[in-house]
């Protein structure tokens, strides 16, 4: 699966000051593939998917989409090369609908008289079905601040979508979620992968990775300590696999 | 008996019904605040109506309106970059120092019209000034604009040496004296400025960005955004709509000078916050701040006629913004703990 890949990154690091946050850090990703990435606070998860999202510039090394480099400046650039993604508290607006939280910075305009104008109408439609194919009970006209967390969360995962994206990353989508709410998450991850999108999935929960991801990959100190895929080895030795290469303590 | 009080809510739908979806639509674009400011601006009018005989009359609202245009106009800029989380303290340095300079530039011979251009650039400068300072420096906006305040005021003093400007020219006068149908015309360029500005705002991205950067502006950002120009031209549209109103105070009083529209500020963000703008960010409605400069404005015009000393316009002033405020906090308390 993982022979074409959609990403790959060349030793890419990051410092902040004199500070190794990540350290030659070598992955890649398959088109329709779902990566997860574990560790602990610290190890450099959020940094690593925060500079695949355009947020941080890294220090060193090199970003592949479909084989050619590219570099990202700002969030916008990696939105326009089809990378989105979910951030750990949402990055939703409180005081704005549905509607234009999904559509925040990529408002569809008309063009009438004079001038460039919001087609709210459309956006207004958009949202209702994309919010509708995820199963939300939410009308886009509601106010993002009066909703209860997990009709947050399927907002900001309505926004991801909405443009069809080629990859997810999800930065602890399922932190801020009761159970119910998160087996509807990572089913919807799994379908996901029929749309041939790709997703690299943070989470501390073993469980919920190991039930969505083709490939585990666990970091410690800015680096990547152990690659598992789930499919080929029985749960235990997963767990434990995962275990000495979070801990660092030597097989 | 229940089936007599059944008949009667039968019968009474038709004439309740309307007037519900009345209170709806008003609500829908009044915002809660607003439909309150409007009760309270109809409790005023009818309260002085009967208090006094000189309220009611074309000629009182005429004066109402004149005396609040200038604070009026300056409001519209002002709740832009409060809902966007701002804060603009130098409107009323910005007023003085345009329209010294609209003045200055008159008299050296040139049209009214030139005098207008030339006050709108120094707004719109200072408002680049003010924008830049605090969206690319990330200075808090408070202080930021409060230096402002002192340097534009300070210089405006330096250049005139203290001195007042006084105009002759008619045009440039009559602005602030023309009647069009009985209303003054600062009135209908006041109105016609809160229309335009509240058409374009739910229509445009610069309006949807307000909400959004006071909203959050780390989402903001995020969402691809450019928070840092968008910061910029809201402070340039208080500084140009400011400048709008020294201009015009220019065209009332016949002079430019230094001193003018001191404390100006202070009744604007009064405004601002009575018509339902939360200090945070994020949210207010162009209508609140108008709704709320007639209840203002109604109310020191009613307690000077009523004969209540003028020295009591300030502290009754303060108790309203005071109240405003608390009652602002209750509302948000109570709806982010829901």
């Amino acid at each position: 699966m993982s022979e074409n890949s959609l990403l790959r990154t060349a030793n890419l690091s990051k410092n902040f000051g004199s500070v190794s946050v990540l350290k030659s850090i070598n992955l890649d990703i398959a088109p329709n593939e779902s990566l997860g990435l574990i560790g602990d606070n610290g190890a450099g998860k959020s940094t690593l998917v925060k500079i695949l999202a355009g947020v941080y510039l890294p220090t060193g090394g090199e970003i592949f989409l479909n084989g050619s480099p590219v570099r990202f400046k700002s969030p916008i650039d990696a939105r326009a090369a089809g990378i989105e993604i979910i951030y750990q508290d949402l990055a939703l607006c409180n005081d704005l609908d549905a509607a234009s939280n999904i559509f925040l910075g990529r408002e569809s305009m008309k063009r009438i008289g004079i001038g460039r104008w919001l087609d709210r109408k459309q956006m207004m439609d958009e949202a209702r079905v994309a919010l509708a194919e995820l199963g939300a009970d939410i009308e886009p006209d509601q106010l993002v601040g009066s909703m209860s967390g997990g009709q947050r969360q399927l907002v900001s995962v309505a926004r991801a979508l909405q443009f069809s994206p080629r990859l997810l990353l999800m930065d602890e989508p399922t932190a801020a979620l009761s159970s119910t709410k998160i087996t509807l998450l990572l089913d919807l991850v799994k379908n996901l992968k029929k749309k041939n999108v790709a997703v690299i999935f943070i989470s501390h929960r073993f469980t919920d990775l190991l039930s969505v991801c083709d490939r585990i990959i666990a970091m410690r100190d800015g680096c990547i300590s152990a690659e598992i895929k789930p499919s080929e080895s029985k749960t235990s030795e997963i767990m434990e696999r995962l275990q000495f290469a979070l801990s660092g303590e030597e097989k | 008996m229940q089936n007599r009080s059944l008949a009667f809510i039968k019968l009474a739908q038709p004439i309740l019904t309307p007037s519900n979806t009345l209170i709806k639509i008003l609500k829908r674009n009044l915002g809660s605040t607003g439909l309150g400011l409007l009760v309270v601006l109809i409790t005023q009018i009818i309260l002085f109506s009967l208090l006094s005989p000189y309220f009611l009359t074309a000629n009182n609202f005429a004066n109402i309106g004149r005396a609040v245009t200038i604070v009026g106009i300056a409001s519209v800029g002002a709740t832009i970059v409060m809902i966007a989380g701002g804060f603009d303290l130098s409107v009323g340095s910005i007023m003085a120092a345009s329209g010294m300079l609209a003045a200055f530039v008159v008299n050296q011979g040139q049209s009214t019209l030139v005098g207008l251009v030339a006050a709108l650039s120094l707004g719109s400068l200072i408002g680049i000034l003010n924008g830049f300072v605090i969206a690319y420096f990330r200075i808090n906006p408070l202080i930021a604009t409060l230096a402002t305040l002192s340097i534009v005021r300070g210089v405006a003093y330096i250049i005139s040496d203290g001195g007042a400007i006084v105009i002759s020219e008619k045009t440039f006068l009559n602005i602030g004296i023309d009647d069009y149908f009985g209303i003054p015309l600062t009135v209908w360029i006041c109105v016609s400025l809160f229309l335009s500005m509240g058409f374009l705002m739910p229509r445009t991205r610069l309006g949807r960005y307000v909400y959004a950067i006071g909203s959050n502006s780390r989402a903001a950002r995020l969402a691809g955004i450019r928070v840092s120009r968008w910061i910029l031209l809201f402070y340039v549209i208080s500084g140009a709509t400011a400048a709008l109103a020294g201009f015009i105070t220019v065209s009332r009083t016949g002079t430019g000078e230094p001193s003018a529209n001191i404390g100006a500020e202070l009744d604007i963000i009064t405004a601002v916050i009575l018509g339902g703008t939360v200090l945070t960010g994020g949210r207010g409605k162009l209508i609140g701040t108008f709704l709320a400069l007639a209840v203002l404005a109604i109310l020191s015009n009613g307690l000077i006629l009523v004969g209540v000393p003028s020295y009591w316009q300030l502290p009754v002033k303060g108790c309203v913004l005071m109240g405003a405020i608390i009652w602002g906090e209750i509302r948000r308390t109570s709806r982010d703990t829901l």
